[in-house]
């Protein structure tokens, strides 16, 4: 269980950077953005935003009221790296256009996070599993 | 500066702004659903049980909101008689999710006495939302005599 405000300052920094791989077409910061998308999901302690929202904000700010899983944050980060990782292709192996597009819907989904702590995973997981599930009948039946 | 980018930017900006608004003002506001007895079998097998108004709650591991719905409808069976809360790993029933046209998690389905489904919504409901939604679906309270 996390405070929840330190996966929306997270995606308040990533919205920021984002905006400047957009604005300066550098595949570069798309790769830095992708590193951190991959260490954030892989091991969420370890995320560089987290670590300056903890060391730096949390401290400063009241105890959060609720906190929330941590499964939800690592399913957004590797949406995010997914998205992070085309972008940087795109932009160094010089079509930029690619990139910019990549970019764009890893922007959208951090900015939908930051402003209005839209939940990524209760978006898309489900509409996910529904295409490339098999219809099976329950593995598990239902409780 | 890449104008490209710029115009991206730009786009993404303003659809993610539009789609926010709209998710915010439908979070939770509970649609009618015309009556369809088609569903009864597999919302029996999902745990729904005649007699008692039923909020069927699809819920996934990848779902922020899905805790905080549980404990408003859990909240609201304990304190409603007639009322029962029922969770589902949407993931492990996807042939449910599909039968039932769930897309995104946390859905709520409002199930009356009878077995049918008499209300959905998307999001975290608040607790008026669900009590507005289940008080015409229980049998009208009896004058005492």
């Amino acid at each position: 269980m996390i405070d929840p405000r330190g996966p929306r300052f997270a995606a308040a920094v990533t919205t920021v950077v984002l905006t400047a791989v957009l604005l300066t077409g550098s595949g570069w910061l798309a790769l830095a953005q992708a590193a951190v998308f991959a260490l954030t999901a892989a091991r969420p302690r370890l995320g560089p935003y987290g670590l300056v929202y903890r060391t730096l904000l949390a401290p400063r700010l009241a105890p959060p009221a609720e906190l929330e899983p941590l499964a939800p944050f690592r399913f957004a980060q590797t949406v995010g790296f997914v998205f992070a990782a085309v972008a940087t292709l795109g932009y160094l192996l010089g079509s930029p256009v690619t990139g910019a597009v990549a970019a764009g819907f890893a922007l959208a989904a951090a900015f939908l996070n930051a402003a209005f702590g839209l939940c990524l995973g209760c978006e898309l997981f489900l509409a996910y599993r529904r295409l490339t599930g098999r219809p099976l009948p329950a593995r598990v039946p239902a409780s | 500066m890449d104008l490209t980018g710029l115009a991206v930017g730009g786009v993404a900006l303003l659809a993610a702004t539009a789609y926010g608004l709209v998710h915010r003002r439908r979070a939770g506001t509970v649609r009618a659903v015309p009556a369809d007895d088609s569903t009864a079998p597999l919302l029996a097998e999902l745990g729904v049980r005649p007699g008692a108004v039923t909020l069927l709650q699809f819920s996934s591991a990848f779902c922020a909101p899905c805790r905080a719905t549980r404990v408003i409808l859990a909240d609201v069976a304990r304190a409603t008689p007639g009322v029962a809360h029922v969770e589902v790993d949407a993931e492990s029933r996807l042939d449910a999710v599909r039968a039932l046209d769930i897309w995104k998690t946390p859905t709520v389905l409002i199930v009356d006495a009878a077995g049918r489904i008499a209300g959905r919504a998307q999001g975290t409901p608040t607790r008026a939302q669900v009590l507005a939604a289940v008080d015409p679906l229980l049998p009208s309270e009896r004058t005492p005599a």
